[in-house]
């Protein structure tokens, strides 16, 4: 068996009355492709944030490569590896598509505390960004502020910002939401080209990217793992299909 | 070099260079029309150029409202004042201990006020420049609320005369072609584009890696030591400091020569600057012209063309000059 690059030890994070993450153990190992699904307010995203750093856990422990990052700041996570993209997307909207992706790719260069030299004439930056705006098909956008992209090109320059930190685990917080059919299928063969290749946490609605693309599956429901195998032993669970997959073509709508 | 040459060749350059130039000549001209008094008025511009860039680093590129910019001139002034007070011309002293401890200021206040957002950033920045202007009317050795005459101006060796206008005027536009030109290097720097980020969306630089933080405060600090170079030129300028040149009133005076030239725009402080008291010069005695005295409150004609600004033209004047070469947070 691979090694677990993450592990989550007894998660708990509350918003008042509610539990969004409940006692939560997990497991990602090296290299592989781990889906997270579960129905809205599961506390998918909740997770995602406490895994990079913008929520702090009320209990539990995050293991990432051997360090214990529970308490370590979403910044620093970055240079341990850990990357993510944001459900609702989050770019920088003044910004060109490739200026957004540099700054990722700048990011992974070490500190930025140079202050002559002019950045967007830096071929070490520009050179990697429109390589990972190119692996999600943005590379002729590439000039185009980040504004002015349709909602799925946004999806897109998310991706590539994670992709270009070049991290050891991406975190996918539903990177396909909103995307038409053609932009979905192309965000799924690039995630398939990514496999073996990045670890991935991969958070998505849609069941038939997860069951094209997932080695692993995890069901969330309630802040809890209501189940976690392959994608043959979560399609065979009786329980997961009660909690679950029964509403799946609801939820996947959702 | 190639990105500044072909900078020049748009409208903005032109107009940057023309402004520049004119700058540049000016004691030439009132020397010829015998206007000492413009030549006066000019170096006031040149300095509060360079103290409204300073801040427009932290305001316009790094989307900071610190409200308590002018600060920097009291601290600058401050130590030219005390210093001469006690004997001590040289600007070889003066200069550098004034810019440490401008900076020293910067990084104590950035170091707590950066830590909060939006109303209490700019409470905290008010109340920390607030503090120092309060120290200084409590300052009676240094002439408390009066300020301090200063009885010679800083002395460098011999090798420059500040008493001399015109030489005066030419340093302070050396310090601020050179500022900007530093400033230009610096927002399209790696840091710069950091600093910009973070303006327009922190959690994503942030999730990038940035320790935002940090780039901040070191922009404050920046921001800081530079204002603090203009305080010592007001101080020098003046041949005299008071803590009314701290006053809340200049920082505010400050934020709205940003605003009004073009936040996050390199050169627009220094159009916002030169509107400012051009504005100001003109204005006085126009309605003195209607009612003797009442001059002094030129600022209620000022205030609603503000507002015209603020509503009609939000890049202040920079953005009559056509839209930013590249844009992101601002640009260069
Ligand atoms: N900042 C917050 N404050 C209060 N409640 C929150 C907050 N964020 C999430 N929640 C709640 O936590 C639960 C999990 O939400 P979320 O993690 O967004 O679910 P998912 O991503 O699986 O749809 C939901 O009930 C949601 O309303
Ligand atoms: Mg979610």
């Amino acid at each position: 068996m691979a090694e677990a690059l993450l592990t989550v030890d007894g998660l708990t994070k509350r918003f008042g009355g509610i539990v969004a993450t409940d006692h939560l153990d997990l497991a990602v190992n090296e290299g592989e492709v781990h889906a997270l699904i579960g129905p809205n307010g599961a506390g998918k995203t909740t997770l995602i944030a406490q895994l990079s750093g913008f929520l702090r856990p009320d209990a539990g422990h995050i293991l990432f490569d051997g360090h214990d990052i529970t308490r370590l700041p979403a910044p620093a996570r970055v240079h341990l590896g850990l990357a993510r993209s944001f459900q609702i997307t989050s770019v920088l909207r003044e910004f060109s598509a490739l200026d957004n992706v540099a700054l990722a790719v700048q990011a992974r260069q070490g500190h930025s505390f140079r202050f002559w030299a002019p950045a967007r004439a830096d071929r070490s930056l520009r050179e990697p960004a429109m390589k990972a705006l190119d692996s999600v098909g943005l590379a002729d956008r590439a000039d185009s502020a980040a504004a002015d992209l349709s909602h799925g090109e946004r999806r897109q320059l998310e991706v590539a910002m994670a992709l270009a930190s070049e991290p050891r685990l991406l975190l996918l917080d539903e990177p396909m939401a909103g995307m038409g059919l053609e932009e979905s299928a192309r965000m799924v063969s690039l995630l398939r080209s990514l496999k073996g290749r990045r670890t991935l946490l991969l958070v998505e609605h849609d069941m038939d990217a997860v069951f094209a693309l997932a080695d692993r599956i995890t069901v969330l429901v309630y802040g809890r793992a209501i189940a976690s195998g392959t994608p043959e032993e979560i399609r065979a669970s009786a329980e997961v299909r009660q909690a679950y997959l029964g509403e799946a073509s609801a939820v996947g709508a959702a | 070099m190639k990105d500044l040459l072909t900078a020049l060749r748009t409208p903005r350059g032109i107009v940057v260079a023309a402004l520049l130039v004119l700058l540049g000549v000016l004691p030439l001209l009132t020397q010829a029309f015998d206007q000492r008094y413009v030549l006066s008025i000019g170096t006031r511009v040149v300095i509060w150029s360079i103290a409204a860039m300073s801040l427009n680093l932290i305001l316009g590129y790094g989307g900071l409202v610190s409200f308590g910019h002018a600060v920097f001139f009291g601290i600058g002034g401050y130590t030219v004042g005390i210093l001469a007070h006690h004997d001590v011309f040289s600007g070889w002293i003066q200069w550098p201990l004034g810019l440490l401890v401008c900076a020293l200021w910067a990084a104590a206040v950035g170091a707590l006020s950066l830590r909060t957002r939006g109303l209490y950033f700019i409470m905290i920045t008010l109340a920390f420049a607030q503090l120092v202007f309060y120290v200084g009317v409590g300052l009676e050795a240094y002439g408390g609320d009066d300020g301090l005459n200063i009885a010679r101006r800083s002395v460098f060796s011999g090798l420059i005369d500040l008493r001399h206008r015109p030489t005066f005027y030419w340093l302070c536009y050396a310090l601020l072609l050179a500022t900007t030109f530093g400033l230009w290097r610096i927002v399209n720097s790696r840091f710069g584009m950091v600093l910009r980020g973070a303006k327009s969306n922190e959690t994503r630089m942030l999730a990038l890696g940035f320790p935002v933080f940090r780039y901040r405060l070191t922009a404050f600090v920046i921001s800081g030591t530079l204002g603090g170079l203009s305080g010592l030129l007001l101080a020098n300028h003046d041949a005299y400091i008071s803590p009314s040149m701290m006053s809340w009133v200049k920082s505010g005076d400050l934020i709205v020569i940003v605003v009004l030239g073009g936040m996050g725009s390199l050169t627009g402080p220094i159009f916002g600057a030169i509107a400012f008291f051009v504005l100001e010069e003109s204005l006085k005695p126009l309605i003195d012209l209607g009612r003797k005295g009442w001059g002094e409150y030129w600022q209620i004609v000022f205030g609603p063309l503000l507002i015209l600004v603020a509503l009609y033209a939000r890049g202040g004047i920079d953005s009559l000059l056509g839209r930013p070469p590249r844009s992101g947070g601002g640009h260069g």
